[in-house]
């Protein structure tokens, strides 16, 4: 028997050098002299279905961090953001976390934006013990372990969650588009999906509306929406449920309107960005509705807008305000916890009270790590999403 | 039984436990980023994946491009076991293989009247169709993926990697090995000689997913979350590309393979947009330049260290 | 007004056919380049891809109407097809299939991280250039573009058979994928001939990349991936190397995709498809209208 004959010298060698290349990285780690910037980890959906949604979210980080550094920063240092794209995956959002925290050894992460790529990212922060805010995951499971109920100790949210946002869309199809049925169509594959038609059709049947049907799709690989169109058709709702981001909201409305189904659709805060009219088409988007953070036409964001838009020469939307909030939030716990040690800053964030972001208050529940946030509800007419009401948490 | 202790199994046994000592010793004293480590046990996952496709499609002389699915069953399955009901770890990896082995077994027996790229579709399709399977279970999570605490060390890859390696290598160098190989060169004269092709066929394709789903159960307990989306074909296709590349038929090229696959996606994760480009400039030019791929179906060895010693060592590949 | 069964079970037919139409086109492409060199040319649903921005670009660039801008996208791609074949196909043609195969697979990646470095990852629409008019037939609505694409490939379908049964070339096509060292013994220019086969392959691609562009409005760099494999499947499912194979394996892919949804089991319709697929391999191990060819000692 000739176990080892044929050898594992070239695999020793080619994994020689890669030890050797690895053995010149990083050894000054975590020096926390005044010259060196704070660096914050950016996980951010910079490519891929809601790219959209993580470039605004980057813009808006830089801009909070910029307008700190010229105060001055924090702590005497300057704030350094150190984005890297998740590419709107689960999977590429935890080898991008991975490497923020152990190679880049950023002191807290900022993102990302949607639910399951967050939750892709929690067991990292947890064990490597660095605080993360999500700026709009509104997944419930992001910040309470749904196997125990206890909050997740390293995670938190700038923004509303689902729970929330799926009672104000029940509420509104119920009272104001005086529907008595609703069909519901999710996204197989985001946590933010399946939590809010949950919360939708919890709250729906409990105002006596009925559901006369539920379809899923695939975001990413499915383009072709008729037939699952064509069996809610069949069932003439008088409204449907879409919770889903803008790329898929689009075409579904869009093929939706060619079958001629006219009845009201509406959305939670996925929709929102200007993509959906682009691939929608504005009229077909006419007679749909969504819940999202804030409005940007709303005065309390005036400043942030009109800085965004000198820098970046364009309007952000509300995941760009959320960003800008998430990323002032953390620059506030820095600052009350005089130290940017990870267990510090923890608690400074869990403790925070009374933070004005441009958002809304933000006061964080220690038992949930949720801030209590009140929603807008938008309608879309024409190309252009206007501001309908806002709905203040219970 | 020739001798166990001959001097090429010695220098190969003492490079193995220098090459783990020192790469052991660089991460304890904390000289390694653990971003490193990641390429490094990702580097053993692939090389299983690597040899293991290679004794269907390099040994046997099968088409498969199906692979991921017998490495979603291991991870799932696996994942299940360790991360739902609490199992150990060594339980999960092993029913994980075990349940891939299964799958295999079931794919192999129907599909083996196929040939040549009627059988590479048909494991495609069972790929797709195991991916879609767990992408529809809630039980592992549906296609938002599963999440699992991150198990498997450095230790652990790599032993499990040689161990695989050298249970494969065995295998070839078998009798049953040999008969792998003559339905390879010509099915026709090997049945005709005696040898029950169907048979090997299926223990080729069986043992292919064990140790695949093996290194799909490595890789759930090591990357904190699992979805049917990283299980694609494309992945099916990544690990083709690296036996391909290092060397059809040759299992010391599939290691090849796999090492400079990993390494050039870790090396070039520094320019992200265009990491995949020249990967694919790469995989063409080293196709046109040397389509059998960088050791062609040869075995690099070490028998040159032997010739003294080791009179037993006659017989050539 | 909820729609009667029968109105449900035509709907979903108009809905599998106008999707089956894509896939047969892509297919075409596909087994036409496998039946003449025995190479699964996986880039070409990447061809369809740079096909689907050459379109966008004629019309929203240089503001060509519908049918200009096909012919612009099938030039630029049957130009893109013949320079791949000389680059990437030809040094390979006597090594090994897998070699060939793990080439193609080597294009694929190149054009689609390439082509996303060159117009970013960003989704483009595309505008409008059908009329939005929607027809109803007793409850059953069909748009124009469904009509289009049914056409289209039923209309390339027939001239590539005709093509390659009747003219000099297709013969000429036919006698190397026969014998490609005997018909280069009989005076046939095999490598003009290889040529020419992946520029219709190619052009082909290409007009299933502006129809499926102006169908589902949306363009992205990856978006020939998943087409491109369905378009397989229908190549082989109706018998790979076989021009009205794929046809009828397209426009089978496409219902039973959509029969399935029908049912409310969208997210299992992959998986049906495919389990199918190997179900008419068992059966039929060379597609439904392969020939088995028996294998001479």
């Amino acid at each position: 028997m000739r176990l080892f004959r044929k050898g594992f010298t070239l695999g020793m060698i080619a994994l020689l050098s890669a030890s050797l290349v690895a053995g010149c990285g990083t050894t000054n780690s975590g020096s926390s002299d005044s010259s060196t910037p704070i660096k914050v980890g950016g996980n951010l959906e910079l490519s891929g279905g809601t790219a959209m949604f993580g470039q605004a979210a980057q813009n808006s980080i830089n801009l909070a961090f910029e307008q700190q550094n010229a105060k001055g920063g924090v702590l005497g240092r300057k704030l350094e953001l150190v984005a890297a794209d998740n590419k709107s995956d689960a999977g590429e959002s935890t080898s991008a976390v991975t490497k923020l925290v152990t190679q880049d050894k950023v002191v807290a992460v900022i993102g990302s934006m949607t639910s399951s790529v967050t939750l892709a990212a929690v067991p990292v922060v947890t064990d490597n013990k660095i605080p993360m805010i999500s700026p709009s995951g509104t997944n419930a499971k992001l910040t309470v372990d749904p196997a125990n109920g206890e909050v997740r100790p390293w995670i938190f949210r700038a923004c509303f969650i689902d729970p929330f946002q799926g009672q104000v869309g029940a509420n509104f199809a119920l009272t104001n588009l005086k529907a008595k049925t609703a069909a519901v169509i999710i996204d197989q594959k985001s946590d933010y999906s399946k939590g809010l038609a949950e919360a939708f059709i919890t709250n729906f049947t409990k105002g006596n509306g009925q559901i006369l049907g539920t379809e899923q799709y695939v975001a990413g690989s499915d383009k072709d929406f008729r037939p699952i169109l064509t069996r809610i058709k069949a069932k003439n709702p008088d409204m449907v449920w879409l919770p889903g981001y803008y790329q898929e909201v689009g075409l579904i409305v869009k093929q939706a309107r060619e079958l001629g189904m006219k009845m009201p659709f509406m959305g939670g805060d996925g929709w929102d960005d200007p993509q959906l009219f682009n691939i929608g088409g504005n009229e077909a988007m006419n007679n749909t509705f969504y819940c999202d953070h804030v409005a940007t036409d709303d005065p309390a964001m005036a400043t942030f807008v009109s800085d965004y838009k000198a820098k970046f020469n364009s309007v952000p939307n509300a995941m760009g305000a959320l960003g800008y909030d998430a990323a002032n939030l953390l620059i506030k716990a820095i600052e009350n916890a005089q130290s940017t040690d990870p267990e510090k800053l923890r608690t400074a964030l869990e403790t925070m009270k009374g933070f004005k972001g441009v958002g809304g208050e933000i006061t964080i529940d220690p038992k949930t790590h949720n801030p209590q946030k009140s929603a807008v509800i938008k309608a879309n007419k024409d190309g252009k999403p206007t501001f309908l009401t806002r709905v203040a948490p219970q | 039984m020739r001798n166990l202790f001959n001097r090429q199994n010695l220098v190969a046994l003492l490079g193995i436990v220098l090459l783990y000592a020192v790469i052991q010793g660089l991460i304890v004293f904390d000289i390694m980023p653990p971003f490193y480590k990641l390429t490094l046990i990702l580097i053993c996952i692939y090389i299983i994946l690597s040899t293991s496709l290679n004794l269907i499609n390099g040994i046997t002389g099968q088409f498969s491009i199906g692979h991921a699915g017998f490495m979603a069953v291991g991870a799932y399955i696996s994942a299940i076991v360790t991360a739902i009901h609490h199992g150990p770890l060594l339980l999960g990896l092993l029913a994980g293989a075990i349940a891939a082995a299964l799958a295999g077994l079931v794919v192999g027996l129907p599909t083996l009247r196929l040939n040549g790229d009627y059988l590479a579709i048909a494991t495609l399709g069972f790929g797709e169709i195991v991916r879609i399977v767990f992408l529809n279970t809630e039980y592992v999570g549906g296609a938002a993926g599963f999440t699992l605490s991150s198990k498997i060390t450095w230790t652990w890859a790599f032993v499990l990697m040689v161990l695989s390696v050298i249970l494969m290598k065995n295998f070839v160098s078998s009798t049953h090995g040999r008969a792998c190989i003559s339905i390879r060169e010509n099915e026709i004269a090997a049945e005709s000689m005696g040898v029950n092709t169907t048979k090997y066929k299926v223990i080729a394709f069986t043992m292919g997913a064990f140790f695949a789903g093996l290194a799909g159960g490595i890789y759930a307990n090591y990357m904190y979350i699992i979805q049917p989306m990283t299980f694609s074909f494309l992945k099916s296709f990544d690990i083709l590309v690296m036996v391909v590349l290092g060397g059809l038929g040759s299992m010391t090229g599939g290691i090849v393979g796999a090492i400079v696959m990993t390494l050039a996606s870790a090396l070039l994760a520094s320019v992200p947009e265009w990491r995949l480009v020249i990967t694919a400039v790469l995989l063409i030019a080293m196709m046109l330049f040397r389509p059998t791929g960088i050791l062609g179906t040869k075995e690099f060895s070490l028998s040159f260290l032997g010739k003294k010693g080791d009179k037993n060592a006659t017989s050539k590949n | 007004m909820g729609s009667s069964i029968t109105q449900q079970i035509f709907q979903q037919i108009v809905n599998g056919l106008s999707l089956g139409s894509i896939y047969a086109l892509i297919a075409l492409g596909y087994t036409m380049v496998y039946g003449i060199i025995k190479l699964i040319n996986f880039a070409h649903g990447d061809i369809m891809m740079v096909g689907a921005y050459a379109g966008w670009y004629a019309i929203t660039v240089l503001h060509l109407s519908f049918l200009p801008a096909l012919l612009f996208a099938m030039v630029a791609c049957a130009l893109l097809g013949v320079v791949i074949e000389r680059i990437a196909y030809k040094p390979l043609r006597n090594a090994s299939r897998i070699a060939a195969l793990i080439t193609a697979i080597g294009v694929s990646l190149f054009l689609e991280y390439g082509g996303m470095l060159l117009v970013t990852a960003q989704v483009r629409t595309y505008p409008p250039v059908f009329p939005e008019t929607m027809y109803s037939f007793h409850g059953v609505i069909f748009k124009y573009g469904d009509i289009v694409m049914l056409l289209t490939s039923t209309i390339l379908m027939v001239l590539l058979h005709i093509t390659v049964q009747y003219t000099k070339m297709g013969k000429a096509m036919r006698a190397v994928s026969f014998d490609k060292d005997a018909a280069l013994l009989m005076g046939i220019n095999t490598n003009n001939i290889i040529s020419f086969t992946f520029a219709i392959g190619s052009a082909l691609a290409a007009a299933a990349g502006v129809l499926m562009g102006v169908y589902f409005n949306t363009i992205d760099p990856l978006m020939g991936i998943i087409p491109g494999l369905k378009a397989f499947v229908a190549a082989v499912l109706g018998g790979i190397g076989i021009i009205p194979g794929a046809m009828v394996g397209g426009l089978m892919l496409g219902l039973i995709e959509s029969i399935v949804s029908g049912l409310g089991a969208s997210t299992w319709r992959d998986a049906v498809a495919f389990l199918i697929l190997i179900l008419v391999l068992i059966v039929k191990p060379s597609g439904l209208f392969g020939k088995n060819v028996r294998e001479k000692v």
